[in-house]
């Protein structure tokens, strides 16, 4: 018997496949398009402790097999997200990890002390990589002192297990997926997008309004697979993989890195089932391959 | 809403780089006037759908009309008939036909805003004089010159509109904007509904806002999902949006259609 569940924090899951934050809201508006009962996780748009306005528009720009972004993590605020968001996930037979962001230190611990009382909360996963949001977001998480200081504060008043999800924006992943270990991290998740720029040519514009933007998708899925590769090597603590993620394949390489868990992204846009069907096809690999159980896979190359 | 593969029935030219392609989808069923489809380019390096508005819906045939803007709608353009392609929808809101209820309705459409406004003229048409109609349809059309070759103006004339052609340099029409021939035919309006560019959009937002009357405008912006998720299409909004809970709204869900005094331009 086949079996595709993963362990991950003390936790089972159904499967190792959830959603890259960001880029599939509460899973509400992608309810139409997937069952979110499948998946193995959702996982939800970045929470503040106060609704953010973010950036202005043109916020989003294509670019060859992938994207570019900066919304500026906009959201309604965690009162808001719990009382609507939170309660439509509730209904759902699917765990849930929420993104925590914030301007400053104590904003991350106001917001994960709030969150980590609701007990519809898995995980939540600590957006300290966001490369469009300078005070809070990337500061923390591209300084190893940083994002050590950050992984302390806001272990130390959360109640439910903590991913400290990474920038891929430094020249040594290992050293910050170490950082996030030694401040008492859970897990650590990766990679967010890279920081990048578009110009307009005939405008002699910027393309996105705020200059640079977060790049994703499967352009960068190779620097993730070795950034997951490294960040895993490097830590016990238990990773989840993204990046460019576009079929089961992709998922498997991942977890083949080093990842007991992986999440789509980008390409939940181009695909909105593409989630479903990527766990589809990793339960055909299995059976193809004579793979018992996916978890043995996890870090395979190590 | 879904995804799924559609067939091209047609495909024409209706003057240099705006294309006119007609497709087979179950899409098109639920397909109210005024939402939007997203439409993905035949591009393995090319992931995102083009928000493209339902210019006609009806039984399982939808008609797109939209401008080469870049490298993802030429390659959308360049499609054969028979092939299939993949869209995504419906989308959006929709224009809010009750407003139109007993009036006398002004459609202004900005040179390739035109298609978002054909399906609702059809329907304002059908509905001209009867209860719960409109009392009347009147559509200014305005191109930049004659070689636009007033495209669609025929089908607003064919829906029932009585159509006045505007353009920028007089060669077509009346010389000068929407607005301008609005003004030169002195045309009285109740509600007014209008899609183009945004400059034309500011300027029927205070025209609507000098006459006290409604204008409903249909806007656009860069978009990654096209449902909601991605945050990614927003436009200001003069009151907290219901949604957001800031001065932000979704255009690819509380729109593309907002009333002209509920957004900021």
């Amino acid at each position: 018997m086949r079996d595709i569940s993963v362990s991950f924090c003390n936790m089972k899951f159904k499967n190792p496949v959830t959603c890259a934050s960001g880029t599939f809201g509460s899973g509400i508006e992608y309810s139409e398009f997937v069952d979110l009962d499948r998946l193995g996780a959702v996982t939800t748009k970045g929470v503040s402790v106060n609704a953010w306005e973010g950036k202005p528009t043109p916020r989003v720009a294509e670019t060859p097999s992938g994207m570019m972004n900066a919304i500026g993590l906009q959201n309604p605020g965690a009162d808001v997200f719990i009382n609507r968001d939170l309660a439509f996930l509730k209904e759902h037979d699917v765990p849930v990890i929420v993104n925590v962001c914030g301007h400053s230190t104590e904003e991350y611990v106001e917001a994960v002390k709030l969150l980590s009382e609701r007990e519809e909360i898995a995980l939540l996963e600590i957006n300290v990589s966001c490369p469009n949001v300078k005070e809070g977001g990337i500061a923390f998480g591209t300084d190893p002192k940083s994002l050590l200081e950050i992984t302390k504060a806001v272990k130390k008043v959360s109640k439910k297990p903590v991913i400290m999800k990474l920038s891929p924006n430094v020249t040594d992943i290992a050293l910050m997926a170490r950082s996030a270990e030694e401040g008492g991290a859970d897990a650590v998740s990766l990679i967010n997008t890279f920081t990048a720029m578009k110009i307009d040519i005939y405008r002699r514009s910027f393309v996105l309004a705020n200059r640079t933007g977060g790049l994703s998708g499967p352009a960068i899925h190779p620097i993730a697979v070795r950034m997951v590769y490294e960040a895993s090597k490097a830590v016990k603590i238990p990773v989840i993989g993204m990046g460019g993620i576009a079929c089961a394949a992709d998922a498997i390489e991942m977890m083949m890195a080093g990842a007991t868990m992986v999440a789509v992204g980008m390409m939940n846009f181009h695909e909105p089932s593409l989630m479903t069907r990527i766990i589809r096809d990793m339960e055909a690999w299995m059976d193809e391959t004579g793979t018992g159980r996916i978890s043995d896979i996890i870090g395979c190359m190590h | 809403m879904k995804k799924c593969r559609a067939r091209i029935i047609s495909k024409k030219e209706l003057c240099e780089g705006i294309f006119d392609i007609r497709l087979r989808t179950e899409i098109a069923r639920e397909a109210k006037a005024g939402q939007f489809v997203l439409v993905f380019p035949n591009d393995p390096s090319r992931l995102l759908g083009r928000p493209l508005c339902i210019c006609e819906a009806g039984g399982e045939e939808l008609r797109i009309v939209f401008r080469i803007s870049g490298p993802g709608t030429a390659k959308i353009s360049g499609i054969s008939e028979d092939e299939e392609i993949m869209i995504e929808g419906p989308l959006g809101n929709g224009w809010d036909i009750k407003a139109a209820a007993g009036k006398e309705v002004l459609l202004l459409c900005g040179g390739i805003g035109a298609p978002a406004l054909l399906q609702l003229a059809k329907i304002l048409g059908s509905q001209k004089g009867k209860e719960g109609g409109p009392k009347d349809v009147k559509a200014v059309l305005g191109y930049r010159n004659a070689s636009m070759n007033s495209f669609l103006a025929s089908d607003f004339e064919d829906a029932g509109a009585q159509v006045i052609i505007a353009s920028d340099d007089g060669s077509t029409g009346i010389k000068g904007n929407v607005i301008d021939a609005a003004k030169t035919e002195d045309i009285k309006a109740d509600v007014i509904f209008a899609c183009g560019p945004l400059p034309m959009l500011k300027a029927v937002k205070s025209f609507a806002a000098e006459k006290g009357v409604p204008a409903y405008i249909s806007l656009e912006e860069r978009m990654a999902c096209g449902v909601g998720a991605c945050l990614g299409c927003v436009v200001k909004t003069a009151a907290k949006d219901a949604h957001s809970h800031v001065n932000n709204a979704r255009i690819c869900t509380e729109g593309p259609v907002f009333e002209a005094s509920e957004v900021i331009l």
